[in-house]
């Protein structure tokens, strides 16, 4: 089943951030999706966030900057953010395991230009940033105050596919 | 047009292509570990498809925290066990006999080239070195690979990294990849496999092929590969005698696989290494690196040396070369981590073990260990260890803990004083 996309945003303005800070390894003693819940962005390097501030608490979109996720291979990864009702990522770029893990879980891992990354950072000014995502029309519309912007984003076949499908696994065992 | 290594293992892998660009291989390994199996397992039980694709593919060790630390990585370890007994995996390691993964499996001969290779575990790169296609994937792709042999990819793009000249004395593999990803940066091989070639590739070990292999992640890179020669046919033969009338007939075999000499690169960096110096990273990436003259002098809580980057048994052999004789500085702690059984085994017979205990060093099981904070060396807030591992993010043997990555030779002279010390120097 397909998942819920957009809403509020939080804007993490960094590159590299690793899967380490996104969950850090000593939660990985988890087995379950669901207890990893408290532990989201714990150890982020990022002047001013709050990993347990309200903004986060409240998001459901993240948007971040070049090579998004990487580091270790772990799924906790997607996961920490899925527990936490955050089913969409757009930046500029991300690291192959983390992009495919969030696809794999039947999530969006959107990127956009720099151009379109800086503009949607630009809108925080105005407020609280919404996200509307239109998957059919490839594109997101971002609002906050007054303000609209439409971006238009390339997402694969495939890609689309499994967020049809709800992840890799029900894609899978449907073909092969 | 020729053919890359990676595209050649494509071509002969491809079970599908559901659409232009997706790629759908037939895997020759799932390898798996008790941190990002598990979750896989109760999702197969869950959707009443616990079963394996082929019980004879699939690889299995205990080795992230092993002996388990407490009930929560215990019921990880039982997880694994049990599946694995369930299914009667032939290839399963527990304790007493496991070791850090991506040391375990090689030295078990279990990969070749050829081979199409996937792990829960970003490092699965590492068994590039053999001339293998090894990607490190999420749980998801894990349990595909389980359940039904086949992962899905974007081909990658192939960047060649061609390393001329000649190292010099106290020069290794972990300071040929640490300047090669401080060229690269963090993303500069994302979505492409590192093909690591060049006279001082084919001069190199198995051992020192698997340092650079397994660090093509930290560049972003899909894969590590090195091209399969004499060299992987040595290292194979107790495993493959078998199979082949010769070494000669071996090596015939898998060189089909070395790239085409008029394949097509989506870039190419040479490097000459002759001036190198030993490499050190600072600050909390990868691609953070300088030579160790421009480090030398900073201060470390923790010495740690092992893991799947550099706890084979070349690597404890550098390190006892600089330790003989010597001890610890009373400011510091020093850890060994030997990665396989074997490996300590080995180390124990050639007396190395001995150099390291005389020097006042705790020498622990193989295990992943403190390398990403789990145990056996976790750093204290504010607290900084000289480590020949593969990461040095922020929190990442323990939070508030920084990690600056270096060769065991490095590692070994750093503890000796307590502080980064060229190995050369003393």
């Amino acid at each position: 089943m397909q998942k819920k996309f957009g809403g509020s945003a939080i804007f993490l303005d960094r590159s590299d951030i690793n899967t380490d800070e996104i969950i850090p390894a000593k939660y990985l003693t988890e087995v379950t999706k669901e207890a990893l819940t408290p532990y989201i962005l714990e150890d982020l390097k990022l002047d001013g966030f709050d990993p347990k501030g309200e903004q986060l608490k409240n998001a459901t979109v993240v948007v971040t900057r070049e090579n998004f996720g990487c580091g270790s291979s772990r799924e906790h990864a997607p996961w920490v953010f899925e527990v936490n009702d955050v089913h969409t990522v757009i930046a500029q770029s991300y690291a192959r395991i983390f992009r495919q893990n969030m696809f794999n879980c039947g999530m969006l891992a959107i990127e956009l230009p720099k151009a379109d990354i800086d503009r949607l950072m630009a809108l925080q000014r105005q407020g609280q940033v919404e996200i509307a995502v239109n998957l059919d029309a490839q594109q997101i519309v971002a609002r906050a105050g007054t303000e609209e912007i439409p971006f238009s984003f390339e997402i694969s076949q495939f890609d689309k596919a499994l967020v049809a499908a709800g992840g890799w696994v029900e894609f899978a065992d449907a073909r092969y | 047009m020729g053919k890359t290594l990676a595209e050649k293992i494509f071509a002969t892998h491809l079970r599908d292509e559901p659409f232009a660009g997706t790629k759908i291989l037939s895997l020759d390994r799932v390898l798996c570990h008790e941190i990002t199996t598990p979750v896989a397992i109760a999702d197969l039980v869950w959707r009443g498809k616990d079963r394996v694709f082929d019980k004879d593919k699939l690889k299995v060790v205990i080795d992230h925290v092993t002996p388990s630390k407490d009930s929560k990585t215990a019921t990880q370890a039982k997880i694994l066990r049990d599946w694995a007994r369930r299914h009667a995996i032939p290839d399963f390691f527990d304790v007493g006999h496991n070791g850090v993964c991506h040391a375990i499996f090689p030295e078990k001969g279990y990969i070749r080239p050829g081979y199409t290779v996937i792990m829960g575990d970003s490092h699965t790169c590492t068994h590039g070195a053999f001339g293998a296609f090894a990607a490190g994937v999420g749980t998801t792709d894990l349990e595909v690979g389980i359940l039904k042999g086949v992962c899905a990819f974007r081909e990658p793009a192939t960047l060649r990294v061609d390393l001329n000249g000649t190292l010099a004395d106290g020069v290794y593999a972990k300071d040929v990849i640490l300047y090669v990803i401080g060229q690269l940066g963090v993303n500069g091989a994302t979505d492409r496999v590192i093909e690591f070639r060049g006279p001082v590739v084919d001069r190199m070990s198995m051992e020192a092929r698997m340092t650079l292999c397994n660090m093509a992640i930290e560049a972003g890179g899909t894969s590590g590969v090195c091209m399969p020669d004499m060299t992987t046919v040595d290292y194979l033969w107790p495993f493959i005698k078998d199979e082949f009338a010769s070494k000669e007939a071996a090596l015939a075999e898998y060189r089909r696989w070395v790239s085409d000499d008029d394949a097509v690169y989506d870039k190419v960096l040479t490097i000459d290494v002759s001036e190198l110096e030993p490499m050190v990273t600072y600050d909390y990436k990868p691609d953070c690196v300088k030579p160790v003259s421009e480090m030398a002098g900073t201060p470390v809580d923790q010495i740690y040396i092992g893991t799947c980057t550099n706890g084979r048994i070349e690597d404890l052999r550098q390190a006892a070369a600089v330790l003989k004789g010597k001890k610890v500085a009373s400011t510091v702690r020093c850890i060994v981590s030997p990665a396989t059984p074997k490996i300590f085994s080995d180390a124990l017979a050639e007396g190395i073990i001995q150099i390291f205990m005389d020097a006042g060093i705790c020498v622990t099981n193989p295990t992943c260990g403190a390398c990403l904070g789990m145990s056996n060396g976790v750093l204290a807030e504010g607290e900084v260890c000289a480590a020949t591992s593969n990461r040095n993010f922020n929190g990442r043997m323990g939070k508030g803990g920084m990690v600056h990555l270096m060769s065991p030779a490095t590692a070994a002279a750093t503890a000796i004083t307590g502080k980064i010390t060229d190995a050369r120097s003393l």
